[in-house]
């Protein structure tokens, strides 16, 4: 019947195996029937050829539950991650709606504030905001005039809306992810155990971490884009705090403690000062990344620039995709120069010694 | 010249590795660092240690690189935690100190010079200087003041709101040497400080310390590898090798009398008529002899410059003084053996290894 039969033959297990009739009772279907469609699968040859080597199935779950239905199969799997998932998810709601309702209302007060006020105060302060950063006041014209463009084309709410939410987050993983960098740096071990989840972090496809959140969160909430965009762009703030702290030079470091610093003045006097530019660097990539999730939110309901590429895509409305995408990579431009101008200006600052 | 005792180093080892316990036990029993490094994966730093550090003087320890020197120096301050010992600074021991009283020592006692500077880049030179005043917490107002008197004694004077990158090396070391001096503290502990340095500079940086030192007569633990420095600044001169003090005492007595051939190397490249002095080589209290004197010398004086003074004759004999009073006679020919390298140092450890 079942290629695999022999197996459960020889080793003595069809009667654990019950003998079903042909493996397709009852529960949901296998893999392959669930991408043909539902369609049945085909019943297996009698004879034996040498097609048959050639087309030899892996032994996967499915291939041997036809042979022996006690053996679960690959849906059957995938359906107890989600259950199991369901079953915690009741109690993980408790834990977790509340820690994180802030994040809720940041992000809403956050848009509110962007678009309450009008354009012309807030561009005035952004170009200030820009100034003090980076002192250049050629940044400034572009950055204002960038501002103007997108204004000009009433695409200035929708990056408004965008900025807010780049602004939050951004902010929090400077907030969360340096400690936990600094933290790092302190402990080997904390270091082992915080690389694998970076790496799992960053190289997660995007829509993989909207998945989860969708289950636990309801759409309708800030806070679900906004978990999807801090744990995605918080890992290079923390795996550079965690680098610049650890390259600070261990002369300095010793002499902090020969004159007698406590760990707190080391800290703050010489640690993060001298791991700033690292720091810096890893606050850019940051930001950088946010923009790239907040447009993959608005599949989610985060509001911005994503929207109207979303629209264009399941619209077809090729030129609001494309308008929006040159707005996307404006405020790409934009938040990309501020935070180079102000590392550069960091680095200047504490160039290292010249031996 | 050294009056009471104020760093003494007792019995001290130290083992860089995974069990330096078990490490200790072997070297105890006469595993030495090139076998407990092969066969037992442990580095011996250092290794019975036993160095008294008189209070106003300037103890040099040197040797080859790798021979210990940091890791000694870091002790003192306990940079380093040995792995058995005693560190005894003004007579107590610095091991039992908690963390709380190990940094107020190291806040108001002890002071140091690195060999790389190690000035923070993110602060100007005057607040380099005035560092250990400010870790103390002590009001800006009050330290820049102190910042800057020190500045100006090595000769920054002015240049306090540069940073250290807009400084030559030199200068550097200068800004690391008034933020020890600024801290105030009776003990100094300068691991080669003055490496880093061309040798004119070098020259200059040594003339400053001893300079200060005649007015402050602080404790000075200062790091070498060079011999002339060694000679020049030396009040007890430590020689290390392979983590252990081969020899120790009065640098000219070393120098006349090394008691290994590791020493008799070292020494052999050495231009001795500039570093030995007078009263190293005089016949203390002799009479005048009959032909007379060609002249007077101080017992201080290089026989560099007694050669200089009798023009290359070697008949004449000189009276020695210190302090306005007679010491001795120095004889122009035992000064002329007294140059010659110890016998050993033709047969010695350098024709073995070339
Ligand atoms: N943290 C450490 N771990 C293992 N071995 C060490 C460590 N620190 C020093 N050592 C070893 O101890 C020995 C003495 O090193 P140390 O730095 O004290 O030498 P040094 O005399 O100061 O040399 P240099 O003149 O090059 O500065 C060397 O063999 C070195 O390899
Ligand atoms: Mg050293």
């Amino acid at each position: 019947m079942a290629t695999y039969d022999f197996i459960f033959d020889s080793l003595g297990l069809r009667g654990w195996c019950g003998d079903a009739d042909d493996g397709t009772a009852g529960g949901p279907m296998t893999m392959e029937q669930l991408l043909a469609g539902g369609a049945k699968a085909q019943p297996a040859e009698e004879t034996f050829g040498l097609s048959d080597v050639w087309n030899l199935p892996f032994p996967s779950l499915d291939a041997l539950n036809a042979a022996c239905p006690s053996v679960a199969r690959t849906r059957d799997m995938t359906r107890g991650v989600e259950q199991s998932f369901l079953a915690v998810k009741d109690g993980l709601k408790v834990v977790l709606d509340p820690l994180t309702q802030p994040l809720s209302w940041l992000l809403e007060g956050a848009l509110y504030l962007f678009q309450w006020t009008p354009w012309w105060l807030m561009i005035p302060i952004l170009a200030l905001v820009v100034f003090y950063a980076s002192k250049s006041a050629r940044l400034v014209g572009f950055v204002v005039g960038a501002l103007c463009f997108l204004a000009f084309i009433d695409h200035y709410s929708f990056a408004m809306q965008t900025l807010s939410i780049i602004f939050v987050c951004a902010c929090l993983c400077v907030l969360i992810g340096v400690p936990i960098g600094i933290a790092m740096s302190r402990s080997d071990g904390l270091q082992r155990a915080m690389i694998p989840v970076l790496d799992m972090l960053q190289t997660l496809p995007t829509f993989v971490y909207l998945i989860p959140l969708i289950f636990l969160f309801s759409v309708t909430e800030p806070k679900l884009y906004g978990i999807a965009i801090i744990l995605y762009a918080i890992v290079p703030v923390i795996r550079l705090t965690d680098l610049g702290i650890r390259l600070v030079d261990k002369e300095v470091i010793e002499a902090a403690d020969a004159f007698g610093m406590t760990d707190r003045q080391k800290l703050y006097g010489v640690e993060i000062p001298l791991a700033l530019p690292n720091i810096m660097a890893g606050v850019n990539q940051t930001i950088m990344m946010s923009l790239a999730m907040v447009v993959i939110a608005s599949l989610v309901s985060a509001p911005g620039l994503g929207v109207l590429v979303l629209r264009g895509i399941r619209n077809l409305e090729l030129g609001v995709g494309l308008v929006a995408g040159l707005g996307i990579v404006l405020l790409a431009v934009i938040l990309d120069r501020v935070t180079k101008a102000a590392l550069a200006r960091v680095n200047a600052a504490s160039s290292l010694p010249r031996h | 010249m050294s009056k009471t005792t104020r760093i003494s180093i007792r019995n001290l080892y130290k083992i860089f590795g995974a069990d330096p316990e078990r490490a200790l036990g072997l070297v105890r029993n006469g595993v030495g660092k090139a076998d407990l490094l092969k066969k037992h994966g442990h580095v011996l730093g250092l290794k019975d240690i036993n160095v008294d550090m008189g209070s106003g003087d300037i103890t040099v320890i040197m040797g080859l690189s790798g021979s210990g020197k940091s890791t000694l120096i870091r002790h003192v301050n306990r940079l380093i935690e040995p792995t058995a010992g005693e560190i005894v600074v003004d007579g107590e021991d610095v091991l039992r100190y908690d963390a709380e009283r190990l940094r107020d020592m190291r806040r108001k006692q002890m002071s140091m010079v690195f060999q790389h500077f190690a000035l923070l880049p993110h602060r100007t030179v005057r607040d380099n200087a005035g560092m250990a005043q400010a870790v103390r917490g002590i009001d800006r107002k009050d330290y820049e003041r102190d910042a800057e008197k020190w500045l100006d004694r090595v000769g920054l004077g002015g240049q306090g709101h540069q940073y250290p990158h807009q400084l030559s090396g030199g200068m550097q070391q200068r800004v690391g040497i008034a933020r020890a001096l600024t801290s105030n503290s009776p003990i100094m502990l300068m691991d080669e400080a003055f490496s880093a340095l061309d040798p004119l500079i070098r020259t200059d940086m040594q003339d400053l310390l001893l300079e200060l030192q005649g007015e402050l007569h602080k404790t000075i633990v200062f790091i070498s590898h060079d011999l002339d420095e060694a000679m020049k600044l030396a009040d007890h001169l430590v020689i290390l090798k392979d983590g252990a003090v081969v020899q120790q005492g009065e640098p000219q007595e070393i120098l006349l009398h090394p008691n290994d051939p590791y020493i008799v190397d070292f020494i052999s490249d050495i231009n001795r008529a500039r570093v030995l002095r007078v009263r190293s080589v005089m016949e203390p209290g002799a009479p005048d002899p009959e032909e007379g004197v060609a002249g007077e010398v101080d017992a201080d004086d290089t026989l560099e410059s007694v050669i200089a003074r009798s023009g290359g004759d070697t008949s004449h004999s000189f009276r020695v003084m210190q302090g306005g009073r007679r010491v001795g006679v120095l004889n122009m020919q035992k000064l002329v053996r007294a140059l010659v390298p110890t016998r050993a140092a033709e047969g010695g450890m350098r024709k073995r290894a070339t």
